[in-house]
């Protein structure tokens, strides 16, 4: 009856909840084993009216105050896709970053970076019938964090969609193709590898603007549509 | 060569990653934790500049059937320490047991158009959330069985890679007696999944969050 539709579950990809080398998982994680459970109409559906909801879509991170904020532009350009290749249309994305200087707005962040009044760094955008979607920023600085002696996170944007149903949430971080510090970073390091380099964008010179902003490829992929009835 | 995210042999799913300590000003938007009305419930300002307060336009509701709840808990660590930085989300059905989503094709139950069904709550400084919305109805569940009353809960936060996600069930009724998914659950741990009533005006429910620890939540791989 209603079992019709199911999703996939986690490939060998996803990282786990407790990660040793990222210090804050190990109060926070769970210690028993996940319950599995079937896909009830609860876990394939979700929300659809992204904009009643939230709010309008801000696909330009570089024009949200009085003047143009301080850092490398660039254009963030992708498809939203399904482990079958199929696109994921209106669907929207929520962006997060730290400005060029890699200094997050929130008040909790205290390293001694500089603001940017010109800079929040939050934006939303939506999918378009292809999968489509790109956004303006610039590019975020890399930050020191307390996770260990002289650590430093990598440059990063921060996405967060819903995809279709509950079972398609994603939040990920996107990373920049020519940072070192991503082989050193614990949090992308709790993707396995080779699966952690689906987490890098790509330079791409088509995307790239002339006389104006360097342009990354981001594909994203949520989880496909499960080939076995959901019920029991 | 290149391997990247665009490299047909890597193609597959996207790895999560955690939001970090930082979000508040990019996910939690004003009244994400009201599904019934416009509020400021959910949001942190407190955390950002306001002119940094970017999503801060709720979208209007008008009036929702059902029966009105505020839905309050905490979540806690390993050693009991409130988390603070914690986002809770929820996903339920309308009081006709209709999920507000075009993967819900039964045209037959009535749908509120102002009722959405989502939210989205920071924690605060002792690590606390709180919802406003409404009873959930009760939706099929595998087979020909019903589920009782329950509402999706996804647990975001720095220190989780990966989001966890429980249920809220609502304690004394009957119905969770036959539901499926409860019936997987087993019966020492099913507590962990009960809201306890609080108050009764308004009617008001209990649902703390343990990550880890003697009472540790019930999470599910769904």
């Amino acid at each position: 009856m209603t079992d019709s539709i199911g999703y996939a579950r986690e490939d060998a990809g996803q990282p786990p909840s407790l990660v040793a080398a990222y210090g804050s998982t190990v109060a926070r994680s769970p210690r028993q084993k996940l319950v599995r459970i079937p896909q009830t109409l609860t876990e394939t559906t979700g929300p659809a009216a992204w904009e009643a909801l939230m709010g309008p879509a801000m696909a330009d991170l570089t024009k949200q105050h009085a003047g143009e904020p301080s850092g490398q532009r660039i254009i963030v350009a992708g498809r939203v896709l399904d482990e079958d290749h199929r696109p994921v249309p209106n669907t929207v994305i929520e962006i997060w970053q730290a400005n060029a200087a890699g200094r997050y707005i929130h008040r909790k962040d205290q390293w001694d970076a500089p603001l940017d009044p010109n800079f929040t760094g939050a934006g939303r955008v939506v999918s378009d019938a292809q999968g489509r979607y790109r956004y303006t920023t610039v590019r975020p600085g890399a930050y020191p964090w307390k996770n260990h002696h002289n650590a430093w996170r990598p440059g990063h944007i921060h996405l967060s969609l819903l995809g279709p149903a509950f079972a398609t949430r994603l939040v990920t971080q996107m990373y920049f193709p020519d940072d070192p510090l991503i082989l050193i970073d614990p949090i992308a390091a709790a993707v396995p590898e080779p699966y952690r380099r689906r987490l890098v964008s790509r330079f791409d010179l088509g995307v790239t603007q002339p006389n104006w902003a360097l342009g990354y490829v981001f594909d994203i992929v949520l989880r496909g549509r499960d080939a076995t009835p959901t019920g029991v | 060569m290149a391997s990247d995210n665009q490299s047909p042999e890597l193609f597959g799913q996207t790895p999560w990653q955690t939001v970090g300590p930082f979000f508040h000003y990019g996910l939690p938007w004003k009244g994400g934790a009201d599904l019934t009305g416009a509020s400021d419930l959910g949001a942190r300002p407190d955390l950002m500049p306001p002119e940094h307060y970017l999503l801060r336009e709720a979208g209007a509701r008008g009036t929702i059937a059902g029966q009105q709840i505020e839905i309050v808990g905490q979540v806690f660590d390993a050693d009991g320490a409130p988390v603070p930085d914690a986002m809770i989300e929820i996903w339920q059905a309308n009081a006709a047991g209709r999920y507000n989503s075009p993967n819900d094709a039964r045209d037959e139950l009535a749908l509120d158009a102002d009722f959405q069904g989502f939210g989205r709550s920071s924690t605060d400084d002792e690590g606390a959330f709180r919802f406003r919305t409404i009873l959930p109805g009760r939706a099929p569940g595998p087979g020909n069985t019903l589920q009782a009353p329950h509402i999706a809960v996804g647990v975001f936060g720095r220190g989780l890679i990966k989001r966890l996600v429980t249920r809220i069930y609502f304690e004394g009724d009957n119905a969770n007696d036959e539901d499926p998914i409860l019936a997987l659950v087993p019966q020492e741990r099913r507590a962990t999944l009960m809201a306890r009533k609080a108050a009764t005006a308004p009617l008001s429910y209990r649902f703390d969050i343990h990550l880890q620890g003697e009472h540790e939540t019930v999470f599910f791989d769904c």
